[in-house]
């Protein structure tokens, strides 16, 4: 019986690998679709399924040149790049920073524990109910733009943030800091040169949870930009509906683009990606 | 008892952490919070002068049908969403992570949808329902899918349901495969030593191993179902006949162009009670099967 079953972990599953195989499909026919509609002219737009899956006549890159017009891309394009980018770098540093002054005082201070639980609470608050009122807020102290933006990010992903960091500086013995003090040196010092550098698997967690979070996110700039004119990359795709109208073919160049950037940046750092939600997720 | 120098730094520099730290969630959450709570019992329109009207907005809300309507279809979503996600995540988490080829690709594939964004995801699947299904139909002679799903008010809510799942099954998956990874292969030996297979071997022995994975799966994917927006606005826009407005959306239309600012706030604070009463619920009743376990 055992040595059935040993043989049987050996072999490769192939019932299990040709349906997972077949399953893709569902994955790639809403992209594969995406694709051939952005390559096709609005002539060739049949009102069968024919129209919209079979090959274009000629492959062409006009409709994406014309979305980039249309939708002033590389605005938009920017301005995703700059508010992840800084938001990014912000929750590094002072989540980061949050993580290690509440994670490494909890234990003795209950004015740390209570900070913490205050801070990771907000977890359980939907944008929903921050939504009106933040945008009085940004605009009465002038950041309803993309400040504002990632300032509110800066908050809203704080709670998981400093749960990962301060998970995470648990597992990481103290004594590297103490002799780090009793040598003379600050704990400002100390940070930056020992702990921060030992957090960096943690930091490369926050980095991808949050720009994902960041560039995805629609609705924190939707309310908060609307009316200036500053798209980020979705929230192009929303404003510029109405002159897609129903040209199609120039609308799915356009997601399309949208899409690329996240796309890429999945296919190249797809390892940390997958570990970092999981870690984002689990601990 | 006085501290060394060392010790004294420490907490000055932790305290000057904390401190700004605390003050800025404090500003951009607490506080937003706090108005919106007290937004909640005025007539507020969003400009202009407002009047209280002490607990009026939230006695509205329970009578207000659209409000109604908005609960319905956010929790019909929401439980059609996470038990179809967590069926089809499980399936594809116990296939991912048995011996098949070509693993890691085919693992890499499946995450796809999570990366994407849910608006433009919305607008692609959007053209899927209007276009394509109702063409398959009449092709086939189907007589349910001959017209757009997203033009009928009993079947608009199962587009965005389905929407919704193809990129939160992406999601769940990753967390249950990381789940199935920390059952010791020495547990299926034993099982088959005892002629357990599979479906009895996957409840009585994989199932019990992963329930804190499943937990979370059920914790993370009901709240971001409750709070759907994106799918909403690229699919339907709340319609048809306010068929598949979700509470999200309604809070964002009305409140922030509606005129209905005060009233909104209210219903914003019982979406929130609502979230943080699920959260705790889930978490109680999964921590107890944890523990029976």
């Amino acid at each position: 019986m055992k040595r059935s079953t040993n043989k049987q972990t050996r072999e490769v599953n192939w019932a299990a690998t040709i349906l997972l195989v077949i399953g893709c499909l569902t994955i790639f026919f809403p992209l594969y679709m995406a694709v051939i509609i952005a390559f096709k002219q609005p002539s060739e737009m049949t009102n069968d399924i024919a129209g919209a899956l079979s090959f274009p006549a000629q492959w062409s890159f006009s409709n994406f040149a014309e979305a980039m017009r249309v939708t002033d891309f590389w605005n938009s394009l920017g301005n995703s790049v700059m508010i992840t980018g800084i938001t990014v770098v912000l929750a590094i540093v002072i989540h980061s920073l949050a993580g290690y002054a509440v994670g490494r005082s909890m234990k003795s201070s209950k004015f740390y524990s209570f900070v913490y639980l205050y801070i990771v609470s907000g977890m359980f608050v939907p944008f929903a109910i921050l939504m009106m009122p933040v945008v009085k807020e940004t605009a009465a102290l002038g950041i309803a733009n993309r400040v504002g933006v990632i300032i509110l990010y800066t908050v809203f992903f704080m709670p998981l943030n400093l749960m990962l960091y301060k998970g995470y500086l648990t597992n990481i013995p103290i004594a590297l800091e103490e002799a780090a003090r009793v040598d003379g040196a600050t704990t400002w010092k100390t940070y930056w040169s020992i702990v921060f550098p030992i957090m960096k698997p943690m930091h490369a967690t926050v980095a991808v949870l949050t720009a994902m979070s960041a560039w995805n996110d629609v609705m924190t700039s939707l309310v908060i930009m609307s009316g200036t004119g500053v798209n980020t990359l979705p929230l192009a795709q929303l404003n510029f509906q109405t002159q897609f109208g129903t040209n199609y073919n120039l609308a799915f160049a356009s997601y399309l683009l949208a899409l690329l950037p996240i796309l890429l940046f999945y296919i190249v750092c797809q390892k940390q990606i997958l570990n970092g939600v999981v870690n984002g997720a689990v601990k | 008892m006085k501290l060394s120098r060392g010790a004294q730094d420490r907490k000055r520099t932790f305290l000057l952490i904390t401190i700004p730290v605390v003050i800025l969630f404090f500003l951009f959450n607490t506080l937003p919070l706090i108005q919106g709570f007290i937004y909640s019992f005025t007539n507020f329109k969003g400009y202009g002068s407002y009047d209280w009207v002490g607990l009026r907005n939230y006695r509205d809300l329970f009578t207000d049908a659209r409000v109604g309507k908005s609960y319905l279809f956010t929790f019909k979503y929401a439980l059609a969403g996470t038990v179809i996600t967590n069926v089809i995540s499980l399936i594809l988490a116990l296939g991912l992570n048995s011996k098949i080829k070509g693993k890691s690709v085919l693992r890499g594939i499946y995450f796809i949808p999570n990366v994407l964004g849910g608006l433009v995801v919305g607008y692609i699947f959007s053209f899927i329902f209007t276009y394509i299904l109702p063409a398959v139909g009449q092709n086939l002679g189907i007589e349910w899918l001959s017209s757009s799903m997203l033009s009928s008010t009993g079947k608009a809510w199962m587009a965005i349901v389905v929407v919704g799942c193809w990129q939160a099954i992406a999601m769940n998956t990753i967390i249950y495969i990381s789940g199935l990874q920390t059952v010791p292969e020495d547990v299926y030996e034993a099982g088959s030593i005892d002629g357990v297979y599979g479906w009895k071997k996957f409840w009585s022995l994989t199932f019990p191993l992963i329930v804190p994975f499943f937990s979370i799966n059920m914790v993370l994917s009901m709240k971001n179902f409750l709070m759907v927006f994106d799918q909403v606005m690229a699919l339907t826009k709340g319609g048809p006949s306010q068929s598949t407005e979700s509470i999200s959306y309604l809070i964002y239309n009305n409140g922030m162009s509606g005129g209905q600012f005060g009233f909104q706030s209210a219903n914003a604070v019982l979406f929130f009670v609502v979230i943080v009463a699920i959260s705790v619920f889930q978490l109680i009743v999964t921590g107890k099967k944890e523990e029976q376990l």
